[in-house]
């Protein structure tokens, strides 16, 4: 969709990190296929995927970790596709926060400063800013052990961020820790982000993370990159199938394909914006829950897309109603709608009933098999 | 750097803990001379020649053998000095030894002089062949004192017998031989079946089983005279049998290895081992010496033992080892279990 | 997407980096340290097993003058065909074989007037005149007399023929049974002993288990010949215990079946505690709640749950009574071992290719223990990394007592067996006088190096401790740590293995036959003190790798990631935090060293040099010349030290824990 598009409009700016053609095998295994890839600077990405996918893979081969098979990397335009760690410009955060356990945190910080041939008082100072920059002034002198997951993990941001590092890596940073942690975590990584004007490249399986964290969200799936686009790009257009199932909820409907964007569900005909094939292919029409409306039987011939449906389950989910809809037209397929407790109480939906719904034709979309 | 500096450092640690080559005026010597002598012998040498520095090998016999024959094309001793005239002929055979007449040759006896001229080595002294007894263990059990080697094959000496391994131990081969040479090889062979039949076990070392012999662990080793007399002197309730039927004997000498780089020191210290003073040294253990007339009797040593001594065949005894060890072996070695 | 088969975009070749020079140049390092002192020795006595000897009577020519003037020129070979004297198999030999000339001739006299001339055919082909070696080409003149003192040389060759002479020989591959029954036999008693024991610490809540640990230690602390030495004073003619021997002598199997179990107890002792503490409580208490009895418990979930332990000690107890030297040496009496072959061949006969075949045979068994116990291992590690629940034993006095009583008489058979050897190092004269002193500490009297060869060792086991260590863990980091470079790895990681499988008298004779040769580089460290300690360090070097190798595991894998995104050197991160963080198993690494380069005999009784004298060869030269109170008073002398260095080892341990390791605390 958009991708190719983009990656052009990037080139003429020249984008802070340039990825091309990008392959990396282990031994008879392909992680990552023929990756292209533009960063903004001072843009906040994130790789998301399913376990396996390569957003790892595809992480370490930026950082010079694990270096690629084949394919250039470019940052600020200068090529670094082959250079080991130490002589490209990041800072990177692990998982496991990665804190040397014998050094204070003072000392952990200090570590990438000490070479550089400044003073102890420069360092000291630096590191103090640092440690007021993640909200742990006071804990200098205590080791890694002495503090809680989300300190630890602040530090290990610290010491990444003190050499002022083009780039920051976080690997999976937060998937260590509890929920309401990560929550919190969250939204000071993206405002020190944004603060600090740093490029940041996020690697998660968190979706809620990407969504809520990056400017841009790169989907990959077995070694490819399936999406890359704005949270809302990503949610409302999915480009794939594989994007639309990854990302949020969504209905599956076996569907074949008519003229001019019809789609026929066993004799229902829907209408639907989005759609690409040929005439007569079967694939898959796709809705989100929340975008199934309930609508008034009575008002049923002013509107396409009308589909009648019974109420098999009800389940009561605090602001919203999750409901289970059957249908013979249907088949074993059943959709999934959110129906907001303000509908559900105006339109008596309980469990049992038959009601109407409407499938909006701006929210549906096509997607011809094997594609 | 930290890193380079420390391997550095290890490297020049390992550097020094390899010692320099021999220094000028510094003789490497293999021998097989008792521990206790060595001293006393270096001491002596250095009232004569107190700029020439020893520097001792010692083990015994087999062990400096092999040692030497190991490092035969890199060798690293200057000097053999105290060590058996069979090993000195393999080595001979091997073409090991630098050739050399001492001054003051024409006053040893011949028998302990290699035959070719110039001479290979020169002996210092003999030892000889003995059967310590243990008179307070024996009295326990009631054993008889043996008078002769064929005494030995008695019933009743039943596992009370210990004599050192001949495919070990120079000593046990000296004894073989010398029954070989007494008895004629088919009754050599004979008597040494029966003796098996006696012997509780055979040890790897030479001194061994008259040192057992002495320690009540055993009542009669087959070993040679000189351990029996040390043992005898520190209180040892030993007798040192000499057998009737005479006994084998073993020379100890000395040569120079062939390639030293230290030649002109090294036939210093030949010349003065065939001294009559160094021989008169040799007699404070060895009952029998090199240079005739000097042998003083030594203490708790048998009377009888000079005329006792077989007309030793060396080269016969060298050219015939290994067909005897393997005779040996294939007999007594291995198949049979231990005895009591 | 792309085709997974091609690429479209050029290869790229990573640049090395500094870090990554300097880290492949620390493997190459360290991998041609053990290839070395390790691979190319190994295969120098190889090749020197397949080295043949045989007479070629093809190879000297002979004439006869009978009075009528010289016969026409003939070979031995003419003349041994025409009296069958020696048949095809009687020609082969060793290096010293010697073939008599006038066997061949028939009807020969040394009183007879005939007159012969031989010469080697090719100069460099050798005959003896006597001991004359003749290796010239000319033409020799013999009398009768003279030429029957005339013995043929073999020549080299390349061949099997030493393996078939080995095996044809009942006499020496009997050894082969013999190794393997002694070894297999102590593995079973020093199994159930060790296990049993074992089971007391973890499943019992006796008394005194501190203390019942320590002692069960303790045989780890001396030769494996010093039990032999008790076995002596107790069960010998004149021991103390003689009368319980009834009619068995001491003196083989037996003594080195029990001097073995001694030895070799505290190896089985670790392995099957570390298997015991792992099982996981959860299971017993299942048990109990299904109401199964104690036995039912034993054979359901605890023998089971140690099974991988139990097999795991099993073969590195057969490793190491099969390798071991000193006590058959000592104790052994007629029983041939393995080992002991090889230094007789070595030693007694200088028969070193016949050496190096028993080395050979002697590492068949070794390897093969060693194999399938690193199958083992890596299961036992997959049982390890499960999250189980300690168990902590219940109250049960009868079953206390029982295993009480055990613990007991096992600990005191070992403080027994220690305790006579003092006492009689101390006894002037045993049997026959009784009273105290200390002559037998006049080691400077004695064969083996006297009390300088207890210094030496101190000296070897410290060098040993520092040295060792350092490259052991150095190699194990760069192992574990350097990027890519898989192949140098896998090279290293086999090698770093390797010594584990090499007996110590296979690894010391190698060491003879690939450093004593002039050509040889490394040549200049034959005689020192660095060769004992680079035969020591390669020797251990397989125990002290692993336990490196797990304590690096442990640590975080990205911490070099960071160092190197903040384009900070790996030495720096191997300084500040690595070792800081791994000192606990770098101290282990270095005790374990230091103790084992005091006790080993096998390893070094070749390489030695009378500069280098050693305690714990000095032990096994006294007691070979009969002087066993002192070696029993020398073995003491290294309990002692070995003891002190534990001891501090222990404190050192303990300060630097309370120094640097205050992180590990909350």
């Amino acid at each position: 969709m958009g991708d190719g598009e983009m990656g052009e409009k990037s080139d003429r700016k020249q984008a802070f990190l340039q990825v091309r053609n990008l392959t990396k095998m282990f031994g008879s295994f392909t992680a990552l296929k023929d990756i292209s890839l533009d960063v903004a600077e001072k843009e906040f990405i994130c790789f998301l995927g399913p376990s396996g996918c390569g957003k790892t893979t595809f992480l370490r081969a930026i950082a010079g970790l694990d270096i690629q098979t084949a394919g250039t990397i470019k940052q600020a335009g200068k090529d670094i596709s082959n250079l080991p760690p130490a002589e490209r410009d990041f800072g990177i955060v692990f998982q496991s926060y990665a804190l040397f356990p014998n050094l204070t945190v003072n000392r952990n910080v200090a570590y990438g400063l000490e070479s550089a041939g400044e003073g102890k008082e420069t360092i000291s100072a630096r590191v103090n800013e640092l440690l007021e920059l993640v909200g742990l002034a006071d804990q200098g002198d205590k080791y890694p052990a002495q503090l809680s997951g989300g300190q630890q993990q602040r530090i290990a941001l610290a010491r990444a961020l003190a050499t002022s590092p083009g780039l920051l890596l976080l690997d999976e940073p937060l998937s260590a820790l509890d929920a309401r942690v990560r929550t919190h975590l969250r939204r000071e990584i993206k405002t020190l982000q944004e603060d600090l004007g740093i490029t940041t490249i996020m690697v998660t399986h968190d979706q809620e993370e990407a969504l809520t964290m990056a400017d841009k969200i790169v989907v990959m799936n077995h070694g490819t990159i399936e999406q890359v686009g704005t949270p809302l790009e990503i949610y409302r257009e999915p480009a794939t199938l594989f994007v639309a199932d990854f990302v949020g909820e969504m209905n599956q409907i076996p569907a074949v394909l008519g003229t001019k964007g019809t789609v026929n569900i066993n004799g229902i005909s829907l209408q639907c914006n989005s759609f690409k094939g040929k005439k007569g292919s079967s694939g898959i029409v796709t809705i989100r829950p929340e975008d199934i409306v309930p609508i008034k039987k009575s008002a049923a011939a002013k509107t396409k897309n009308i589909m009648d449906v019974t109420i098999s389950e009800m389940e009561f989910l605090g602001s919203f109603w999750r409901a289970t809809l059957s249908s013979k037209k249907l088949g074993d397929t059943s959709l999934i709608a959110d129906f907001s407790a303000n509908a559900a109480r105006r339109l008596s939906l309980v469990e049992g009933a038959s009601i109407r719904i409407e499938l909006p034709q701006d929210a549906l979309r096509f997607y011809e098999d094997g594609a | 750097m930290k890193k380079l500096l420390l391997s550095l450092g290890l490297g020049a640690t390992l550097m020094m803990a390899a010692a320099p080559a021999t220094l000028a005026g510094e003789l490497t010597v293999y021998t097989a001379v008792e521990a206790e002598d060595l001293k006393k012998y270096a001491a002596k040498f250095n009232e004569d020649h107190p700029d020439i520095t020893i520097k001792w090998v010692r083990d015994s016999t087999g062990i400096v053998t092999a040692k030497l024959l190991a490092e035969k094309d890199n060798p690293q001793a200057d000097v053999i000095w105290g060590l058996a005239g069979t090993s000195l002929l393999l080595m001979k055979s091997e073409g090991m030894l630098e050739a050399y007449a001492p001054a003051g040759l024409d006053k040893l006896d011949k028998k302990f002089v290699d035959s070719s001229n110039p001479p290979s080595w020169v002996g210092m002294d003999a030892w000889v062949a003995a059967v310590c007894f243990n008179t307070v263990e024996a009295a326990k059990i009631g054993l008889t004192q043996p008078k002769s080697w064929k005494d030995l094959l008695d019933p009743m000496y039943k596992g009370h017998v210990i004599m050192p391994n001949p495919n070990s131990s120079g000593t046990g081969f000296l004894d073989v031989s010398s029954w070989i040479q007494m008895f004629g090889e088919d009754d050599a062979w004979k008597f040494m079946d029966g003796l098996h039949a006696n012997i509780a076990r055979y040890t790897h070392s030479g001194s061994k089983p008259c040192k057992l012999a002495a320690a009540g662990e055993i009542p009669i080793g087959i070993s040679f005279a000189f351990r029996g007399a040390k043992s005898k002197a520190k209180g040892a309730p030993i007798e040192i049998i000499v057998p009737e039927e005479g006994v084998g004997w073993e020379m100890e000498a000395t040569a120079i290895v062939a390639g030293t780089d230290n030649l002109a020191d090294a036939k210093t210290l030949v010349d003065w081992s065939v001294t009559k003073k160094a021989n008169e040294m040799y007699n404070a253990g060895y009952a029998v010496v090199a240079y005739p007339g000097v042998a003083k009797p030594v203490e708790h040593f048998p009377a009888n033992l000079l005329e006792k001594m077989i007309d030793n065949d060396f080269e016969a005894a060298a050219n015939n080892r290994k067909k005897i060890l393997t005779e040996w072996q294939k007999r007594y070695d291995g198949k049979s279990e231990p005895k009591g | 997407m792309a085709d997974t088969s091609t690429l479209s975009a050029p290869r790229i070749k990573p640049k090395v980096g500094r870090d990554d020079r300097i880290m492949r140049a620390f493997i190459l390092v360290i991998g041609l340290y053990l290839v070395v002192t390790l691979a190319l020795p190994l295969y120098t006595m190889l090749s020197k097993s397949f080295n043949t000897y045989s007479f070629d009577l093809t190879r000297f020519e002979i004439q006869i003058d009978k009075g009528d003037g010289w016969g026409e020129t003939i070979t031995p070979q003419t003349l041994n065909e025409a009296t069958g004297k020696y048949k095809p198999e009687d020609l082969k030999t060793s290096s010293d074989g010697r073939l008599s000339v006038v066997s061949m001739i028939e009807g020969f006299s040394f009183r007879a007037k005939t007159l012969y001339r031989l010469r080697n055919i090719e100069a460099g082909g050798a005959f003896l005149s006597g001991s004359e070696r003749v290796t010239d080409s000319e033409w020799h003149e013999y009398t009768s007399n003279e030429f029957r003192r005339v013995v043929l040389k073999p020549v080299k060759a390349t061949g099997l023929d030493n393996f078939v002479q080995y095996f044809s020989n009942p006499s020496l591959f009997n050894s082969i049974f013999n190794s393997l029954f002694i070894a297999i036999t102590t593995t079973i008693i020093t199994i159930t002993l060790a296990f049993t024991f074992a089971y007391a610490l973890a499943r019992s809540r006796m008394r005194y288990k501190g203390l019942f640990r320590v002692i069960a230690m303790a045989p780890i602390l001396v030769p494996s010949l010093l039990p032999g030495i008790a076995l002596v004073y107790l069960f010998g003619r004149q021991g103390m215990l003689h009368d319980l021997m009834g009619d068995q002598s001491i003196y083989g199997p037996i003594g080195i079946i029990a001097g073995s179990v001694f030895f070799t107890f505290p190896h089985a002792m670790i392995i099957i505690q570390t298997a015991l503490s792992i099982s996981d409580a959860r299971l017993f208490e299942a048990s109990d709640v299904l109401g199964a009895s104690k036995t039912k418990t034993f054979f359901t979930v605890t023998l089971p749950g140690a099974r991988y332990g139990l097999i795991s000690a099993s073969f590195v107890v057969f490793n190491l009574v099969i390798t071991d030297f000193g006590l058959p040496k000592v104790i052994g009496g007629q029983f041939n071992v393995l080992a002991v072959d090889i230094y007789k061949q070595v030693i007694g006969q200088q028969n070193f290719e016949m050496g190096a075949v028993v080395s050979v045979v002697l590492l068949i068994p070794a390897l093969l223990a060693f194999s399938i116990d690193r199958i083992m291992q890596k299961k036992q590690v997959a049982l390890l990394s499960s999250r189980s629940v300690p168990y902590e034993p219940k109250v049960n006095k009868r079953f206390d007592r029982i295993m009480f009583s055990y613990a007991l008489l096992v600990g005191g058979l070992i403080v027994g067996t220690l305790a006579v050897c003092q006492y009689a190092a101390l006894i002037k004269f045993w049997p026959y006088d009784l009273t105290l002193s200390l002559t037998n500490y006049d080691f400077d009297v004695m064969d083996g190096g006297g009390w300088g060869s207890f210094y030496n060792s101190i000296k070897l086991a410290i060098m040993v401790a520092i040295i060792g260590t350092v490259v052991v863990f150095t190699g194990a980091y760069m192992v574990e740590k350097a990027p890519g470079f898989g192949l140098g790895r896998g090279i290293f990681q086999f090698l770093a293995m390797l010594p584990m499988a090499i007996p110590g008298m296979v690894l010391g004779l190698a060491y003879i036959f690939f450093f004593n040769n002039p050509d040889n580089p490394f040549n200049f460290i034959y005689g020192t003190l660095a060769i004992l300690v680079i035969c020591t360090v390669t020797h251990f070097y397989t125990v002290s790798h692993l336990t490196a190798l797990t304590a690096l595991k442990q640590m975080d894998k990205e911490f070099e990631s960071v160092s190197a995104s903040l384009k900070q050197p790996f030495y720096k991160l191997f300084s500040r935090v690595t070792v800081p963080v791994c000192l606990p198993a770098i101290l282990d690494i270095s005790i374990y060293l230091f103790v084992n380069a005091m006790t080993t005999v096998s390893a070094l009784i070749f390489i030695y040099s009378p500069d280098t004298t050693l305690a714990s060869v000095a032990m096994l030269n006294m007691d070979d010349a009969g002087d066993i109170a002192p070696a029993a008073a020398m073995g003491m002398m290294i309990f002692y030290a070995n003891s002190l260095a534990r001891l501090i080892h222990h404190f050192a341990s303990k300060g630097l824990y309370a120094k640097t390791q205050a992180w590990r605390k909350r």
